[in-house]
């Protein structure tokens, strides 16, 4: 089936089946690959994207759910104030390891500091719980979003 | 092009390709031959100045791509943001782990450790030869010229290095250049030197294996048996063939399971879920975690098969018997899988030779390299392997029978090896039909005299070894003792008087793996917890009567008592706020000494936060400090997270968990905060992406125990009575 994608400003033309994660179609079709694969199931946040400036995990948002929403990927977020903020703590505090789920965490770092410009810690837990690190980068992230509030407050 | 041989037969070889100035070590053959076309440097300077450090260990996140980078730049007298890397290929001759022998692998915590010396030798060298040729070209004497931030200087002239590339790779390699000492560093041992990778991994634009989209790949995925041992003997894939993209399934020749070939990941996940497979399970594991658990635990009943450090057990016994005091505990530690961030996966790439280019986040890259050649009856030297970022691996990407690469291996076999296969693992792939931290028990009794101190040490271990049955027994079992089985115990730096350390092999139900400090993740828990419980039962301080233990004048006792004390003074030990409570352990693991604290508050029964932990690590020369900071608060998330409450579990020889959401990952909140500290060292770098693992647990438990006589002996600690806040 033909759908009408709208992601990072530009629209798409996808022909996929209905049920498609938006995941797949973003990666496999799109071959944009900073969106990441991790379970699947919404338990790890590594898929995160913004679906209207809301984070999603679009491993388990499908295809013919999204047309008429703006979707938009890590691909696009130096382009945001906010993102290029979060990006640029990120860059300071070394916050990556292995770097596979920072794609998500970025993504709804930056989707907390748009309803949240200042969050204490325990915020920041609450709302980055769904977004696992096996590399337990966590105290940076915590350290990171606080640095980019810095930086967006400036 | 010239090749000089080093008497002290390291550096080797400079060559020129064009106006590239490369420096490393030539396999033998090649020299042999006369030949620089084979040269495998470890810094290529093309004449435009740029400097590309050759990256002979897998970067997972533990940093050696922005370290061994350091370490030349450091030579080079660069600064960071003009050097970058690029990954090595295979080849076992020169960038084999100096460790390993004749094998490229990254483990054990050793990738700085055996790079250290080399890779600022090939800087150093490479910098001796561009001074050489600015002298020769000005005319001056090299010893007046410096380099510095890319630019040579001196006697009244400069210039760019990259204008001395040409004629400084027609030059001989020095013989033994002159390294800095250690008064001279600027970027080795500075805390802000940042990651290399960071920025790529921070805008989506880093490419892992599973990213790599080749033209007209295909993706296969394989059906697994729920049951290890068990055979595909046939299979319908009539609803498969339905799936759009779906192209073809055929059996795997080792019956292991059926390759399910598709156009894109989504369509080789939805056809293998319709794939109906028959398996021959006559031959197929069925035992449960219980009866492995209760195999083991009977084990330790038992007299022990090996006397791992042939003590006289019976003056052991002896002293336990006539002590004033007896604290005695047993425990059990379950299977543990790996669950890296990306799944297991790689991909085949067929080229116009009949070679092929296997691309992956290659841990152990000999490995596949070899396994490969032999499945596609390929000679080696048709063989690359292209090493491409791995997110996460923590022991699970290098398996001693290359798992992962040898299914690529038999699915692209079956195809016309005409099209790129990308092998993808799901999640439930990763934990169902891994390979795990193998299950372990330990008893342990320890007799303290009127004076609390201790009289005898007798420590049983039993569970699953890791070597045996691989390529690795002959190199790491002795007199039949793997020493990935019990490690950290009997030469731990402590120095326990009539010590008797026993094993006992138990059966595997499950392929097991070194997991992110291997035999440590288990021995240290024992170790330290023993010891908390013995100072305890001697009314001392625990911090006090472990350095009873660490006052002879060796190296390893003095370095395992200065982390000892420097987490005591930084983590406050001795006073806590109201309602909290703290604990600590100290373990040398892979050459690095480290002490954690860790404190709590709320209680076992209505559910404890962790509200800090405080580290002291003590790895030789800390050559990224900020990377070893990072380590030591991923090691201490990774010992933890799996202790709060995680396990593998298998019912009839099938494991029971599928997803996170039955193997909980460490999540944000769970750990308030980590402060790390690093003792300042001479020494030889040592390993930092392990150890900062096995204190972490047991402090924990130490701190647990602290506040309410809870000794958890089983993990996880939330099936052992402790609830989490």
């Amino acid at each position: 089936m033909a759908f009408s994608l709208k992601l990072n400003g530009k629209t798409h033309q996808v022909d996929a089946e209905a049920g498609t994660p938006l995941l797949w179609v973003i990666r496999d079709e799109l071959k944009m690959t900073g969106t990441k694969f991790g379970c699947g199931v919404a338990s790890c946040g590594a898929c995160t994207v913004h679906m209207d400036g809301e984070p999603v995990r679009s491993c388990q948002t499908y295809i013919e759910d999204v047309e008429g929403s703006e979707i938009t990927t890590i691909e696009a977020m130096a382009d945001s104030r906010i993102g290029a903020a979060v990006q640029q703590a990120w860059v300071e505090l070394d916050v990556v390891q292995c770097g596979y789920c920072q794609s998500g965490q970025i993504m709804s770092a930056v989707g907390l500091l748009s309803e949240n410009p200042k969050p204490n810690p325990a915020e920041i837990d609450d709302y980055m719980y769904g977004n696992a690190c096996r590399c337990a980068t966590y105290q940076r992230i915590r350290a990171g979003i606080q640095r980019a509030a810095e930086i967006l407050e400036a | 092009m010239s090749i000089t041989t080093s008497r002290r037969g390291f550096l080797k070889g400079a060559a020129a390709t064009g106006a590239v100035l490369m420096v490393g070590v030539t396999p033998k053959g090649a020299l042999a031959a006369g030949s620089g076309a084979q040269l495998n440097p470890f810094v290529k300077i093309g004449a435009d100045g740029s400097v590309t450090a050759i990256v002979k260990h897998f970067e997972k996140g533990q940093g050696p791509a922005t370290g061994l980078s350091t370490l030349v730049a450091e030579e080079l007298g660069l600064r960071m943001d003009q050097i970058t890397f690029e990954f090595a290929p295979s080849n076992p001759q020169v960038y084999n782990n100096l460790f390993f022998g004749p094998f490229q692998g990254t483990g054990g915590s050793t990738a700085m450790a055996n790079s250290f010396m080399q890779y600022r030798q090939a800087g150093a060298a490479a910098r001796e030869m561009l001074l050489e040729a600015a002298a020769q070209s000005w005319g001056v004497d090299a010893r007046e010229l410096v380099l510095e931030e890319g630019v040579i200087s001196g006697a009244g002239q400069s210039a760019p290095l990259g204008d001395f590339v040409a004629a400084a790779a027609e030059r001989s390699a020095p013989e033994n250049p002159r390294l800095k000492d250690p008064s001279e560093f600027r970027l080795i041992g500075n805390a802000a030197v940042r990651r290399l990778d960071s920025p790529a991994k921070t805008n989506g634009s880093a490419q892992f294996a599973m990213d790599l989209h080749l033209p007209n790949q295909m993706v296969a995925m394989i059906a697994r048996p729920e049951q290890r041992g068990a055979l595909a003997t046939g299979f319908d894939d009539a609803a498969a063939r339905e799936v759009k993209g779906f192209l073809n399934a055929a059996l795997l020749p080792n019956k292991a399971g059926v390759a399910v070939y598709a156009e894109t990941t989504w369509a080789a996940m939805q056809a293998r879920e319709a794939l109906e497979v028959t398996w021959d399970t006559s031959a197929a594991e069925t035992r449960s975690s219980d009866e492995i658990e209760a195999e083991i635990r009977a084990a330790l009943e038992a007299e022990p098969t090996y006397n791992i450090n042939k003590a006289d057990v019976a003056a052991t016994r002896a002293a336990i018997a006539a002590a004033d005091r007896v604290v005695e505990q047993t425990f059990y530690f379950p299977l543990l899988a790996h669950a890296p961030m990306e799944p297991l996966n790689c991909t085949i790439e067929p080229l116009a030779d009949g070679g092929i280019i296997l691309h992956d986040g290659a841990q152990m890259p000999t490995g596949p390299h070899m396994a490969l050649s032999q499945i596609l009856e390929l000679p080696m030297e048709k063989v690359q392997v292209k090493t491409m970022l791995a997110g996460g691996s923590f022991g699970r990407r290098a398996t001693p029978d290359a798992d992962y690469q040898v299914e690529a291996g038999l699915a692209f076999a079956m195809t016309d090896r005409t099209r790129p296969v990308k092998l993808v693992w799901s999640r439930e792939d990763d934990l169902r039909s891994g390979y795990y931290r193998p299950a372990f028990g330990h008893k342990v009794r320890v007799g303290l005299n009127a004076d609390g101190d201790i009289v005898g040490w007798e420590h049983q271990i039993a569970g699953q070894s890791i070597m045996k049955g691989t390529a690795f027994e002959s190199m790491v079992v002795k007199d039949g003792i793997d020493h990935s089985s019990v490690e950290g115990t009997s030469d731990s730096p402590y120095q326990i008087p009539n010590g008797a350390f026993g094993l006992t092999d138990t059966e595997k139900a499950t392929s097991t793996l070194w997991w992110r400090s291997v035999g440590h993740t288990h021995t240290a828990y024992v170790m330290e917890v023993m010891m908390d419980m013995a100072a305890q039962a001697a009314g001392r301080d625990p911090v006090d009567f472990r350095l009873a233990y660490l006052t002879g004048e060796g190296d390893d006792q003095k370095r395992m008592a200065g982390v000892l004390k420097l987490a005591a003074e930084k983590g406050g030990w001795g006073r806590a706020p109201a309602g909290h409570s703290k604990g600590i352990a100290v373990h040398k693991s892979f050459g690095s000494y480290v002490a954690e604290v860790v404190e709590i508050s709320g209680s076992a029964e209505d559910g404890i936060r962790i509200e800090n932990v405080t580290c002291a690590v003590d790895c030789g020369i800390a050559v990224n400090p900020d990377v070893v900071v990072a380590q030591m608060e991923g090691g201490i998330g990774y010992g933890i997270g799996h202790v709060m409450r995680d396990r593998i579990t298998l019912t009839g020889g099938a494991v029971d968990q599928y997803n996170f959401p039955d193997y909980e990952p460490l999540r944000i909140g769970d750990i308030a905060n980590i402060d790390v500290h690093i003792v300042p060292s001479a020494a030889p770098p040592s390993g930092v992406g392990e150890p900062g693992t096995p204190p972490a647990a047991p402090a924990l438990a130490n701190a647990i125990a602290a506040q309410s006589d809870l000794r958890v002996g089983a993990l996880p600690m939330d099936e052992n009575g402790v609830a989490w806040a």
